[in-house]
């Protein structure tokens, strides 16, 4: 057990950061600052620097990135260094979740037809999962598919789905068939956006943003060939990939960046004999939330580790979201609690970053941001069912 | 000991809780929230002819004399109906202290309070002084029987629609002093003085009020020179109780609609609230709430005594009400699951106005350090 860094992985550091230095674009770097929501191009452009770069699908087997795979501490290092510098999130749809789903599932064909989309970012996939009657009973979900010669028509709803107003593809769990057990009948099928059929309605959150939609499905044709595995075989495809989506849900250092920044601001507010970070109440708050984050970096790494040497992210992964999410929501809390009166000015998204704001600099964002982060205790299987899962997969009640 | 309400103060409970329920319908308050005012004027007007402007204000001042108690009682109701209109500010916040301490031509100012026919905002708060209504950086600088204001006032309620507004501000002493700060009553359109409006994210409205060498008089003064910070502490005690009232009716509301939506949502073939760890998270809010309750009815009923019990009274409420407001709040989301994040369902509104109300004038941590040292 060591917990130093090698010099190589130092030169790696420093590699990471040249890079920064001289591919960050200066545009999308001012938008991130002043946490204004990036453009579809504006994502994209990023995906692709790091593409090129090497630096996007990398908890892809080289095989099908064709770049050299990168180390558990390199991965550590680059996400570190990617988010101390504030650079745009990754999109998790595609080459976190359907790209893993499809080299592990897929045929020669499929892999051949979709991963370099999703490699150089060209084709934006939205998670057709919940429904308006299957949020965490995800397995009575009704969408169904019937085949029809060469041919699967898919009827029902699909709710909660994220930026699928820019989506090219959707990865959809259907039901195939009418089973006994509920989890037999489903299957993993790609739709492409553009089918007869489909109909995308927003929905506005209570931060005022356009994140979610409800994707309606009326007699929409898919080929048959896109199918992912075998019909019936959806449920376990889904276990598999709810098991990634979790592992890196925890979003650590993003977290460790906004905790810094909490600090660096409330040692600058005054409050007479001390600075807000002085006070004793909410310095007590600040660090129970910085010990908390450490833990969850290391159970973090842990879970790394272990899969690096052949482990599944399994049950384990639970954990890590709900301690990530929880997180997320007590920071954004105290960004809240930090700003006072000035975090009750509102501004619409677009208002965000220009100098129709109130107060000081970084306030506008905070309030939506917390409003917004209502929804990681809920999405992603909600912390409830992560606690079912820990139950029974790992405490076996 | 009695804790039921008498003869009167039932009828004017009956009469907001048939005016919340029958005419101030959901779909029309959210209506209301788009507009440039962000409330009704003819609800105003309708709280005028009911009598609930004056209800607080004293009878030699037009009004009806009533006490805290009544207040509560609107304020409950108004927290279950989301209530935008700005009774808090125009009436608690800003009309008290005009009924207790207004002299002369001031005082002509309240028939149209009562009448509906004026709206006031209370400017105590500046960029730099969170929750101490005595760090007052806002300057009058006396020449002759005129006074010249400069300074800025920051997140200003109500100061969008207010005709008049009062405001701190400091005619002697250092930053944080008590002494030495001064109320003066000035009107809107008074030549130096700039706003910027704004919405607050429970879909109200607030300003940015600058000052610069805006000339008033010492007729302009509330009370006396120097004395403000009493007047504007005693404001701020009536504000903190109306608004807890305010508070435990928006978490009643919260806490039942969420148990109704777990009786009828169902998952894995029954109905969510089924679930034993749901249900305790529901027995905690219900408990919660009605911990606020006791302490808001304890705070309320405690207001006419000494200063140091009241005041101590009030802080332990206000800190119940904001870890309240954020626990009840919270879980609501969370057991409505997505529903409770879109805009269009009520959850999240209610949410909103409690996140606001547990830091307005102190959130739990100032009010647990103000018990402590009371």
């Amino acid at each position: 057990m060591d917990l130093k860094f090698s010099d190589k992985d130092i030169a790696f550091r420093r590699e990471v950061e040249d890079f920064l230095v001289s591919k960050y674009p200066a545009d999308i770097k001012e938008k991130q600052d002043k946490k204004i929501t990036l453009t579809k191009e504006e994502s994209i452009r990023w995906q692709k620097i790091l593409s090129e770069k090497g630096w996007f699908a990398v908890n892809w087997p080289s095989e099908y990135t064709g770049y050299e795979e990168l180390s558990v501490t390199q991965k550590y290092i680059l996400q570190n260094v990617l988010a101390e510098h504030n650079t745009p999130v990754l999109l998790p749809f595609g080459v976190g979740m359907c790209g893993p789903v499809i080299y592990t599932f897929g045929t020669d064909e499929q892999k051949k037809k979709h991963l370099p989309g999703i490699l150089n970012s060209d084709i934006w996939w939205c998670q057709g999962y919940s429904e308006p009657g299957s949020g965490s009973d995800l397995a009575s979900l009704k969408t169904k598919a019937q085949k029809i010669n060469d041919k699967y028509v898919v009827n029902g709803t699909k709710t909660w789905t994220t930026l699928a107003q820019h989506a090219d593809w959707i990865f959809c769990l259907v039901r195939t068939e009418t089973t006994d057990i509920k989890q037999e009948g489903i299957s993993f099928l790609l739709i492409d956006m553009n089918s007869k059929g489909i109909d995308v309605q927003p929905i506005i959150t209570i931060d005022g943003s356009h994140e979610v939609n409800t994707v309606f499905f009326d007699n929409v044709e898919v080929p048959c060939k896109n199918l992912i595995g075998e019909e019936g075989q959806g449920w376990n495809i889904a276990k598999f990939l709810l098991a990634h989506e979790r592992s890196g849900i925890a979003g650590i250092s993003s977290l460790k960046r906004e905790l810094a920044r909490l600090k660096e601001i409330s040692s600058e507010i005054n409050l007479g004999d001390k600075t807000l970070l002085d006070d004793q109440s909410f310095r007590k708050k600040i660090e129970e939330t910085e010990i908390e984050l450490t833990a969850t970096e290391f159970t973090e790494l842990r879970t790394l580790a272990a899969m690096s040497n052949g482990g599944n992210p399994g049950a384990e992964s639970s954990i890590l979201k709900i301690k990530g999410t929880e997180l997320q929501q007590s920071i954004s809390e105290l960004f809240v609690e930090m700003l006072g009166y000035y975090a009750h000015p509102f501004f619409d998204e677009n208002q965000i970053g220009t100098n129709q704001t109130i107060g000081p600099d970084y306030a506008a964002p905070v309030m939506p941001h917390y409003l917004n982060y209502r929804k990681v205790s809920i999405y992603g299987g909600s912390n409830e069912i992560q606690r079912n899962v820990i139950s029974k997969a790992i405490l076996g009640l | 000991m009695d804790f039921n309400f008498n003869e009167e103060q039932t009828l004017i409970q009956n009469q907001v809780e048939q005016f919340i329920q029958k005419d101030y319908e959901w779909e029309e308050r959210q209506k209301l929230l788009d507009t440039e005012l962000g409330y009704s004027l003819d609800n105003w007007k309708t709280f005028a002819d009911l009598g609930w402007l004056g209800l607080s204000i004293s009878e030699e001042n037009g009004g009806f004399g009533g006490g805290p108690i009544d207040t509560m009682i609107i304020m409950e109701q108004f927290g279950k109906g989301l209530v935008l209109e700005p009774f808090l500010e125009s009436i608690i916040m800003s009309g008290k202290i005009l009924d207790l301490y207004a002299e002369d031509d001031q005082k002509k100012l309240l028939e149209e309070l009562i009448e509906g026919k004026l709206q006031l905002a209370l400017a105590f708060t500046e960029p730099q002084s969170r929750f101490n209504l005595s760090d007052v950086t806002t300057t009058a600088k006396k020449e002759g029987e005129n006074y010249l204001l400069n300074g800025y006032k920051s997140v200003v309620m109500n100061g969008p629609s207010a005709n008049q507004i009062i405001l701190s501000a400091r005619t002697a002493g250092d930053q944080f002093d008590q002494e030495g700060i001064t109320l003066f009553l000035i009107e809107r359109e008074i030549d130096g003085l700039s706003k910027r409006d704004y919405k607050t994210v429970d879909g109200r409205r607030a300003s940015e009020v600058t000052l610069e060498n805006v000339r008033v008089s010492s007729k302009d003064i509330i009370g006396k020179e120097g004395k403000g910070f009493s007047i504007l502490d005693e404001s701020i005690e009536n504000s903190i109780l109306a608004i807890s009232a305010e508070a435990v009716g928006a978490m009643e509301v919260l806490y039942k609609t969420t148990v109704e939506y777990t009786k009828t949502r169902e998952q894995f073939g029954t109905p969510i609230g089924k679930f034993q760890v749901l249900q305790h998270r529901m027995v905690d809010m219900f408990m919660e709430y009605e911990q606020c309750k006791s302490l808001l009815f304890m705070a309320t009923m405690k207001k006419n005594e000494k200063a140091n019990d009241s005041k101590k009274a009030i802080s332990g409420l206000k800190y119940q009400v904001g870890k309240a407001a954020r626990f009840i709040g919270q879980e609501s989301i969370q057991l409505h699951g997505g529903m409770g994040v879109t805009d269009e369902l009520n959850v999240g509104h209610y949410f909103k106005r409690l996140t606001t109300i547990s830091t307005i004038f102190g959130n739990t941590d100032f009010h647990l350090k103000r018990y402590t040292n009371l």
